[in-house]
């Protein structure tokens, strides 16, 4: 698996949440995703910069652009710093929050892509990593 | 600071949503819009989200909130012109916003609020006076 292209982006403001879809739009299309598949990216993008920012305290989003063998893939992680997740389960779980949003972020992101990946320590931070092949 | 201009005509509050909202500004058309019902008393609202390239569940929440609120203010709420990709996208992320009134494009969405309007201005003669205004929401006279 070959790692074409790499950019980090800070999220850390709500407005960094617009910035990080716009980017996740732009590499998208670059890839030539179709429309369908490009609107899954940047939605699951959408509700896990907002969780960094919200729950995380702030963090990054790196977006990377793989290929491998003849499939092309855009793989983004989203990564803070902030209070962890104390239990994973209740967290996956369809309408849970801790907060005061919806509870479908990480459950309807996960859905949203093709590989889903989330690793967290309470009191060291959180890492989610979603990839999408083309 | 940031808002999502609202139109008013006759009875009816139009909002075209053209950027893409960062969280307090869907707050801001939210609040704004519930506000601008209770003061005009408007009776229907049309919300045009065809300039949007996507709906994640904060944005949802907010259609479904301005939906529920508009009701309890005694008006109805029409959604229009939401992308197929859209469409599909939200339904996977879970969410497929019961309760509120979707159309495929501004006239029918305008055709919905007119036959509720109708529906309710109906209601209204049988009970009591002939109503001055039976032909308000379609077109834009002032009171």
């Amino acid at each position: 698996m070959a790692l074409v292209k790499s950019e980090e982006l800070p999220v850390r403001l709500e407005q960094d949440v617009v910035v990080a879809r716009q980017a996740v739009r732009r590499l998208a299309v670059e890839l030539k995703f179709s429309l369908v598949d490009q609107t899954k990216m940047v939605t699951a993008a959408s509700e896990l910069a907002r969780n960094t920012v919200v729950y995380g305290g702030g963090g990054t989003m790196r977006c990377e652009v793989l290929i491998d063998g003849g499939k092309s893939g855009l793989r983004m992680t989203f990564e803070d710093q902030g209070p962890g997740i104390p239990d994973m389960t209740l967290a996956m779980k369809d309408g849970w929050t801790s907060g005061s949003g919806l509870g479908m972020g990480l459950s309807g992101a996960k859905r949203l892509v093709n590989d889903f990946d989330i690793v967290s320590e309470v009191g060291k931070g959180t890492r989610v990593t979603i990839t999408r092949w083309k | 600071m940031d808002r999502i201009p609202i139109l008013r005509m006759g009875k009816f509050l139009l909002v075209s949503i053209q950027v893409d909202m960062h969280d307090q500004l869907a707050m801001t058309l939210q609040d704004d819009l519930t506000s601008m019902i209770e003061r005009t008393g408007a009776r229907g609202v049309l919300i045009d989200i065809s300039a949007l390239e996507m709906v994640d569940s904060f944005i949802g929440r907010m259609i479904a909130n301005i939906s529920g609120m508009s009701r309890i203010l005694d008006a109805h709420t029409v959604v229009v012109g939401m992308q197929p990709a859209v469409a599909i996208t939200l339904v996977e992320l879970g969410l497929s916003l019961p309760g509120v009134k979707m159309a495929l494009n501004i006239e029918k969405g305008m055709a919905y609020l007119r036959a509720q309007r109708a529906a309710e201005e109906g209601d209204g003669l049988n009970a009591s006076h002939h109503s001055d205004d039976g032909e308000a929401g379609y077109g834009t006279r002032q009171e």
